[in-house]
């Protein structure tokens, strides 16, 4: 399924130049893509800039692009593809878009491309309202767990043109973060019909064939890593950084529950894991927010349920890819400021996420709204998607708690291993078991 | 015409030479040269080393001691079991299916007609084929369901999804007409005087069908089952989508390195790959002249 959305797809924008779509459309063809996207300013100047924006499905909302137009003529055309493919794209092919939306791991892979440029943070209007989390490490003034590639560690490049990570701020930024969250497990309850409070319920031979586990190997060798501890097997030192003995220790726990018939699939895309919730093929599984807030509207009991364990955090923001000039990068810029500037973020907010600049989206939301999702408490009306559907009933409260007790929770963060290209292959072997 | 005679062959066979060489020779090479690159992870940076090649085959030769098969091994155990079933069911129901339309429907209109409707599931995308099947296989899809209603069965039958059943279903489903088609236009070129003769020579049914029509239809069955191997050992979508993602296949081992960035590695999976293809496809050919069937 992943791969319906995996050739490149751009969306159709009717004013957009044909010739220089025809040439993107060789995907790959990424020297093409420098001429074509270097002279396009020039040869387009007359007509509305339009913004590729590479990033994955899940981030890429139609009502926020149609605002951010309203807003400033300026489209946004999406470039939907799966989590791996947007590093792909960074590396492979730079020239493909204008503006990317990837995640804070990715940047260890992409960074010492020279793809990418820093953000200047002057150039940014609320650089320094957003959240400490990513500067820091810090929510509500406390440190957060920072195994995997937390932020904080990759948050600042040396120079504008640096490859090379700095440790203490500087004037230019990787990514300026859009969202991030806390990921745990996801079940259904009302199939499960008993509380659950540990990952090591994932690999609990009860769930037999009704569990599964999502195949992107970076992540998933984190969920497993949380099972593994909490099974008491084995404590990581730095479970964003496993040596080869510690990688084999996991996929070893992970392919003997496979043989055992534990999982009922792997999924790799967000929608393949609305749908095996939503069908009851699997009852508990790694999950992400939004898919939960999916199943949740369809009418089904689904649970997003907070772990004494802690949870497993990702992040993911702006970048600028390197050569990128002119009224395209101001585009870029704009379209940055626009997107911390609260409406945004409110909208992201209501979908479950959090957005990087609180202050501005509280100011975009309604009190009772801001009370239930960042506050944790019990909703005063019924709260709805941004889309209408109603998400949770007057009473109810978020799953998680507040923003303070959900990020304050966090154990590890999605990550880059040393040894990644040893993780990958074990990972194959775990699929092919 | 005085032109073209005087023009040299070369010549005129350079145009499809020369897109062969740019989009088949050159890639092909390109691969094999990337198969021999150091890993990287950012970059692809040449070099020679046949680091890939290791990796790829560890433990395959030289850990015997272990009872369990290297994972390259168990992979291409996986796809070429699939290959071998779903070869053999699609050869069986392309080749019933071709042998039908042929020779029992009066009429070329009537077979037109009816060769059309049988390549009408062309005419959506092979994913929502595919995708189509979920629902209706499901734990509590439709024929479990069913099955429930009547009293048939008490648990849903877990087998339907996500396991080697599915993917052997999707993959006929997929590939059937791959292999009717050729084997339906060999049939239609079979002379019917032939079949008259041997029916005039006291042949059976059966014998008529062994001995005249199957071994006429050699060129068919060849192309077909080219086509369906071809499709089935690089496939990673299919056994992806069906198998719930948790049956290995090659194709799926090379798109997760591609996804990751490795490229070196994923290049000498397919360097490897295409090798055993083109053994399959050397060893067809022994059974049957191409060239001069054709």
């Amino acid at each position: 399924m992943t791969d319906r959305t995996e050739p490149n797809h751009e969306q159709p924008a009717a004013s957009d130049g044909l010739s220089r779509r025809a040439v993107i459309k060789g995907g790959l063809l990424g020297t093409a893509g420098i001429l074509a996207s270097g002279y396009g300013p020039a040869v387009f100047s007359a007509e509305p800039i339009t913004l590729r924006y590479l990033g994955t499905a899940v981030n890429q909302d139609k009502t926020i692009a149609d605002k951010f137009e309203a807003d400033t003529g300026i489209k946004v055309q999406y470039i939907p593809v799966t989590t791996d493919d947007v590093t792909k794209r960074a590396v492979t092919a730079p020239n493909s878009f204008d503006l990317i939306d990837t995640e804070y791991f990715s940047l260890k892979k992409i960074i010492p491309t020279g793809n990418l440029k820093g953000i200047d943070v002057k150039r940014i209007k609320n650089a320094d309202k957003i959240t400490p989390l990513f500067t820091k490490g810090e929510v509500a003034g406390k440190k957060v767990g920072d195994q995997g590639t937390a932020p904080k560690k990759v948050m600042f490049l040396a120079g504008e043109k640096s490859r090379e990570f700095s440790k203490d701020p500087t004037q230019f930024m990787t990514l300026i973060p859009t969202v991030y969250n806390a990921d745990t497990l996801g079940i259904r309850p009302d199939l499960i019909k008993r509380p659950i409070d540990s990952w090591k319920e994932l690999l609990n031979p009860e769930f037999k064939g009704k569990t599964a586990i999502l195949n992107i190997p970076s992540i998933g060798i984190m969920d497993a890593a949380m099972v593994v501890e909490a099974m008491g097997l084995y404590k990581y030192p730095d479970k964003g950084n496993m040596t080869k003995k510690e990688v084999d220790l996991t996929i070893k726990t992970l392919i003997e529950a496979k043989k055992a018939g534990q999982f009922r699939s792997l999924w790799k895309d967000f929608n393949e894991s609305v749908n095996l919730m939503s069908s009851g093929e699997v009852v508990i599984q790694s999950m992400w927010s939004p898919a939960v807030t999916a199943v949740r509207t369809k009418g089904i009991a689904c649970t997003f349920q907070p772990l004494k364990e802690g949870y497993r955090a990702w992040a993911a923001g702006f970048g600028v890819p390197s050569t990128l000039s002119g009224k395209k990068l101001d585009a870029a810029y704009e379209f940055i400021n626009w997107f911390l500037d609260g409406w945004a973020g409110a909208y992201l907010n209501r979908q479950g996420y959090y957005s990087a600049v609180l202050d501005t989206a509280k100011s975009k939301m309604d009190a009772y709204e801001w009370a239930y999702w960042m506050e944790g408490k019990a909703a005063e009306k019924d709260i709805k998607s941004p889309n209408g559907q109603v998400l949770a009933k007057a009473g109810e409260k978020r799953d998680g708690g507040s923003y303070e007790q959900r990020m304050g929770g966090i154990a590890c963060w999605n990550a880059i291993m040393d040894e990644n290209t040893y993780m990958v292959q074990k990972w194959n072997e775990f699929v092919a078991a | 015409m005085k032109a073209l005679k005087t023009t040299p062959a070369w010549l005129q066979a350079l145009p499809m030479g020369a897109v062969f060489f740019l989009f088949f020779i050159l890639p092909l090479v390109l691969v094999a040269a990337v198969s021999l690159w150091p890993q990287n992870e950012y970059a692809l940076e040449p070099g020679f080393t046949l680091d890939n090649y290791a990796t790829l085959f560890r433990g395959c030769l030289f850990d015997a001691g272990s009872s369990d098969l290297c994972v390259t091994a168990k992979t291409y155990l996986s796809t070429l079991k699939f290959c071998v079933l779903v070869w053999a069911i699609t050869l069986v129901l392309g080749f019933t299916l071709a042998y039908f339309v042929a020779f029992h429907v009066p009429g070329i209109g009537a077979q037109t007609a009816l060769f059309t409707v049988m390549t009408i599931p062309f005419w959506t995308s092979n994913v929502i084929r595919m995708i189509s099947w979920i629902p209706l296989l499901g734990r509590n899809g439709f024929i479990n369901q069913t099955l429930m209603d009547i009293g048939a069965i008490r648990q849903p039958i877990e087998w339907l999804l996500y396991s080697d059943f599915s993917v052997v279903l999707a993959f006929v489903h997929l590939n059937t007409t791959f292999m009717m088609v050729p084997i339906f236009n060999s049939m239609m070129k079979i002379d019917r005087a032939l079949i008259e003769a041997a029916d005039d020579c006291g042949a059976s049914a059966w014998q008529t069908l062994w001995q005249v029509i199957v071994p006429l239809c050699r060129t068919g069955i060849l192309i077909g089952s080219i086509f369906v191997v071809t499709l089935v050992m690089g496939d990673f979508v299919t056994v992806g989508v069906m198998g719930g993602q948790q049956i290995a296949s090659v194709g799926k081992t090379i798109q997760v390195q591609t996804s990751y960035l490795q490229f070196p590695a994923a290049a000498a999976n397919a360097v490897v790959l295409l090798a055993v293809v083109l053994l399959f496809i050397v060893a067809l050919n022994r059974l049957v002249d191409l060239r001069r069937e054709l």
